[in-house]
């Protein structure tokens, strides 16, 4: 048994499996490849029609143009302003709601009220409304609060639509967390609060790496509330990419076009690729009997 | 007024009474078990005394303060859970600081404090591990450290040792009697198992369906039961209880075959109402074989007609059916007998007791 477990050499059942995978992976990783091979690709080199061939010449003057020169509208200043309204809209939006999500999921576990199933089922009601729908209505309260048009306004917007999410993950989470660690730590003395940061927020960590990229990737990626409440200069990366790709010099500049898109897509990366590194398991063994 | 006073203590949830009354007085240095099966309301009391839980009604008074309206980190008691709840992201010495630390005791006293401790508890070389690289064993003494450290006036456990396996057990009981020896402390101490009740406490409250059956000393519990709940939830194996029938001198027992069993109650025991029928309470170290039998007791041998034998080790134990139910006889480990005999077993009257068969109490 154990000797046809170990077979040297391949079935010819697994042959073709892996012969599929890689096809599909091919497949996948094609639009990768041509997105950056062309961004390193001059234009004239990109007029011979050659998508998938290696650049002749390579050359980073279509990031560099794309970065710092590239027509965003009426300015030719680049994405990186652009870039940088999206990092001061994505790193305060992630932290705020991540840090409301787990306040709320360690209220609704550990601070039970009496109405506490409705209030979580509100929120949960929340992740589930369209947001074309809250268009309007969102727009007048930024507008009352004086804030339309701004990173902030997009900053409370992405808040107030992501606690849905953050709070969902972090009562489920906190849920499975013993209450007799709460209760030891009221013993010992703890406040609310001290029993949040020193006990609950440290025995967090796999929750919060989820929480993060989740909000990350979304609040990065989203279109539809930049479009909406951040007009002009304020607005963040992907509005900005839709801008440069539709601002017409004349001639469609594929390659900077491509370096553009992989910039924008390029944090998400990065946050996937470093904080996936931290999404280890079994924080909380020992804990309880286990 | 006692050290540690509940009185007239309900609790409500819902539309449950979970506790229906509940008066408790112990002295300093007092050991109270409260013990009871499952669902009796005991962990209860014990979440009422440490303030986790509200009471509904009553006065839970410690050393002279009413504590009802007080916040768990006000009312000078350390709690050791079931699951130990030792901080998982803290080390041990943390762990054990970790009260002293919110109280604002400065870093030295802490760990002269965490020092101290360690060394009675003997975890000095675990200080620095997470609670994750303990044994069972190991969190538990780290979870009384965590108590002991901060020398409140009450300890409460909820069931310490339930999540240890039997030798462990068995080995951290002794430990906690050693340590209350040691320290003279104030325990109430939650716990099913009635051996750990009548092992470790001075005072034993046995509980059930919310209302204390009983409240006195181990000794008092176990030879002069309230009730037929106290005595048959007390003992291992529990206390036989036989169907019966006053006489003028004793007690008479319906024997499955041949003429009844008349077993005679010490003098002064007897009672004058005979013919009234009782349930007669028996020990089964009371039903020995006539040679292990005490001399000095009211003893009384009658033929039994052995059903089953089981041998466990130190003793044998032997069953036999009198008054149509089960009685359990412990005989010495290396008697002969064999199922389907039948033996003269000797029944010691001494330390009888006797029960109304309609309320269930003791009949004195």
């Amino acid at each position: 048994m154990s000797a046809a477990v170990h077979a040297p050499g391949l079935k010819p059942g697994r042959i073709v499996l892996y012969a599929l995978l890689a096809l599909f992976a091919v497949f996948y990783l094609l639009p990768l490849f041509v997105m950056i091979v062309t961004s390193f690709k001059s234009l004239d080199e990109i007029r011979l029609g050659n998508m998938l061939s290696l650049p002749q010449q390579p050359t980073t003057e279509a990031w560099l143009a794309a970065w710092q020169t590239s027509c965003i509208g009426l300015t030719c200043e680049g994405l990186k302003g652009y870039f940088w309204n999206s990092i001061k809209m994505v790193v305060p939006a992630v932290f705020i709601s991540t840090i409301l999500g787990s306040l709320n999921g360690y209220v609704l576990t550990k601070w039970r009220f009496p109405g506490h199933r409705w209030i979580f089922a509100l929120m949960l009601f929340g992740c589930f409304i369209p947001f074309q729908s809250v268009l309007v209505p969102m727009a007048l309260i930024l507008g009352k609060l004086g804030i339309a048009g701004t990173t902030a306004g997009l900053v409370l917007v992405h808040v107030v639509y992501g606690l849905g999410f953050t709070t969902l993950f972090f009562r489920n989470y906190y849920e499975a967390f013993p209450n007799e660690l709460i209760r030891a730590a009221q013993i010992d003395g703890a406040s609310f609060f001290q029993i949040f940061r020193r006990i609950m927020l440290p025995s967090s960590g796999p929750i919060i790496v989820v929480t993060v990229i989740f909000q990350f990737t979304n609040i990065w990626n989203d279109f539809l509330f930049g479009a909406s409440f951040a007009s002009g200069d304020s607005a963040p990366m992907t509005v900005a990419l839709n801008n440069l790709v539709n601002t017409s010099t004349g001639v469609r500049e594929y390659n900077v076009y491509m370096a553009a898109a992989i910039i924008a897509a390029l944090p998400t990366l990065l946050v996937y690729i470093i904080s996936g590194r931290y999404f280890v398991r079994g924080l909380m063994a020992g804990a309880v009997k286990g | 007024m006692a050290f540690l006073e509940i009185r007239d203590v309900k609790k409500r949830f819902g539309g449950t009474d979970v506790l229906k009354g509940i008066d408790i007085a112990i002295e300093q240095g007092d050991f109270l078990v409260l013990v009871g099966p499952s669902g009796c309301g005991k962990s209860t009391l014990l979440n009422l005394i440490a303030g986790l839980d509200q009471l509904s009604e009553g006065e839970i008074w410690i050393n002279g303060v009413m504590v009802n309206d007080l916040h768990p980190s006000k009312r000078d008691i350390a709690m050791v859970f079931q699951s130990y709840a030792l901080y998982p992201n803290m080390t041990v010495a943390e762990n054990v600081a970790f009260g002293l630390e919110m109280r604002g005791v400065p870093k030295p006293e802490r760990d002269a404090a965490i020092a101290e401790v360690a060394k009675t508890l003997q975890i000095e070389h675990l200080l620095k591990r997470k609670p994750s690289q303990l044994s069972g064993g190991q969190r538990q003494r780290v979870a009384m450290g965590r108590a002991l450290v901060r020398k409140p006036q009450v300890f409460l456990f909820d069931e310490p040792l339930s999540n240890l396996d039997a030798k462990l057990r068995v080995e951290m009981r002794t430990e906690i009697k050693r340590l209350h020896q040691k320290l003279g402390a104030t325990i109430v101490y939650v716990t099913h198992d009635q051996i750990e009740a009548m092992t470790l406490a001075t005072q034993i409250a046995v509980m059930n369906a919310g209302e204390i059956q009983q409240l006195g000393s181990p000794k008092e519990i176990y030879n002069r039961p309230t009730n037929t709940f106290v005595a048959g939830f007390m003992g291992s194996p529990s206390m036989n209880m036989i169907p019966a029938t006053l006489a003028s001198d004793g007690v008479q027992i319906a024997s499955g075959n041949g003429a009844p069993i008349s077993l005679r109650l010490p003098r002064g025991r007897t009672h004058a109402s005979s013919g009234r029928p009782v349930i007669l309470g028996l020990r089964p170290e009371a039903v020995t074989d006539p040679g292990a039998a005490d001399r000095n007791g009211v003893i009384t041998d009658a033929n039994c007609h052995v059903e089953v034998v089981e041998p466990a080790g130190s003793d044998t134990f032997a069953v036999t059916r009198l008054g149509g139910v089960e009685v359990i006889a412990r005989m010495r480990a290396d008697t002969d007998l064999k199922p389907g005999q039948t033996a003269p077993f000797a029944f010691n009257m001494e330390k009888a007791v006797l029960f109304d068969p309609q309320t269930g109490s003791r009949i004195d």
